[in-house]
């Protein structure tokens, strides 16, 4: 009973936000602040039991490690950014999370910058590197706006544009791929499991 | 005392973090468990903020009676009654807390989501009319990519799937590549103009 009931509720909202196709409506504007406080609402006890509970009451409250008292208190100083008198105390949690950030110099460098170049550093015995080769390349120097893109320079720069053309068409064609997709997916569902016509 | 030590934590942090890297040593691996133990126990309170702020927002609205306050009611009741099942029952399979969240959640983020292929078409009219030689080469890319992607694309022609892996495999990769080095290197920029006290914004504004 409960799974036809959750079916109907299902098709309904999902009828509610399809709503949106015709114009702005109050049924959608009903299913999204339903979604935002579902949402909102299923964040709050998946937070508490998966990393609360784990990471921070067990410790502290089971196994007595007090020392975890201090991330205790950081943790709560966040709460202070609803004071007017008090927010800047929020800072510090803030500045704690925020120190992770070091990491990212040597990482970024080496995952974003230094792996790629040496991926791209390849051979050249095959026209799909020499194209990758020079598409890498041209791209770079389109970034490179300390030198104006005029002459031979500003040709080679203008490669750099196509080879983006195509890689953003297919970034595209994923996209409305995968957005199809869903649609698909819910269509199945309005037609399949709610009026069984499939 | 407000704004110097947060910015001071920062950097000392910032700095550990460079050295813990290029360190692989006991006291640098210790350094870094350490932190993870108290940012697990730091992060969850954020959440507080956000359902704080999101409360906040709607509770306002319904003690003003501003318009279209009555969706502001249900975004509330509907935040309370999810996070009340999620307390009471639990979160595992088959408690109405899960029973909510596949019958609510899921439709509806999945809807909201499949809306956009709708949109994406008259976008994509807007955007594809082939009105430059780059917005040509952008429109035959997706055309080939999308149609190499389906059965209808290996029915026409084998030549359109081949061409589709070709494409994702040389041109988007060449593509993908230049500009993720341009990404790396403004992720390092921003990570050192942080660890470096020149970016604050994170501090927020006021004194």
């Amino acid at each position: 009973m409960t799974e036809i009931i959750g079916i109907w509720i299902a098709a309904f909202l999902t009828l509610c936000m399809f709503s949106f196709l015709y114009k702005d409506n109050p049924f959608y504007k009903f299913a999204e602040h339903l979604f935002v406080g579902c949402s909102m609402g299923y964040a709050i006890p998946l937070t508490w039991y998966n990393a609360f509970i784990p990471y921070a009451y067990n410790p502290l409250f089971l196994k007595k490690e007090y020392i975890l008292i201090i991330p205790f208190i950081i943790g709560m100083m966040y709460w202070l950014r609803f004071s007017g008198k008090f927010s800047w105390v929020s800072r510090y949690p803030i500045a704690f999370s925020m120190g992770i950030v070091g990491m990212g110099v040597p990482m970024s460098m080496h995952a974003n910058v230094l792996v790629q170049m040496r991926s791209m550093m390849l051979p050249l015995n095959n026209i799909n590197t020499i194209l990758i080769f020079i598409g890498t390349v041209s791209i770079l120097c389109y970034f490179f706006f300390s030198k104006a893109h005029t002459g031979a320079y500003g040709k080679f720069t203008s490669i750099g544009i196509w080879f983006m053309m195509v890689g953003f068409g297919a970034s595209f064609g994923y996209t409305v791929m995968a957005r199809i997709s869903l649609l698909i997916g819910r269509i199945e569902f309005l037609l399949e499991e709610w009026l069984h016509l499939l | 005392m407000k704004r110097t030590i947060p910015l001071l934590i920062v950097i000392i942090l910032g700095f550990l973090f460079v050295a813990y890297v290029f360190i692989p040593h006991k006291v640098s691996a210790d350094f870094y468990d350490w932190y993870m133990k108290w940012i697990k126990v730091i992060g969850p309170f954020a959440v507080v903020l956000g359902v704080g702020s999101l409360i906040m927002v709607h509770t306002s609205k319904i003690k003003r009676k501003a318009p279209n306050w009555g969706y502001s009611m249900v975004t509330i009741v509907a935040l309370v009654i999810t996070t009340l099942t999620g307390f009471i029952w639990g979160i595992q399979e088959g408690t109405p807390f899960m029973w909510i969240f596949k019958n609510f959640n899921v439709p509806m983020g999945a809807t909201m989501f499949s809306l956009l292929a709708f949109y994406i078409a008259s976008a994509a009219y807007k955007a594809f009319r082939a009105r430059s030689v780059e917005a040509t080469v952008l429109l035959i890319a997706a055309i080939i990519v999308m149609l190499g992607r389906v059965s209808i694309g290996q029915a026409i022609t084998h030549w359109i799937p081949d061409a589709t892996e070709w494409i994702l495999n040389v041109p988007n990769l060449a593509a993908k590549r230049g500009i993720g080095l341009g990404v790396g290197l403004g992720m390092t920029a921003t990570s050192l103009k942080i660890i470096l006290g020149i970016e604050r914004s994170y501090l927020g504004g006021g004194k």
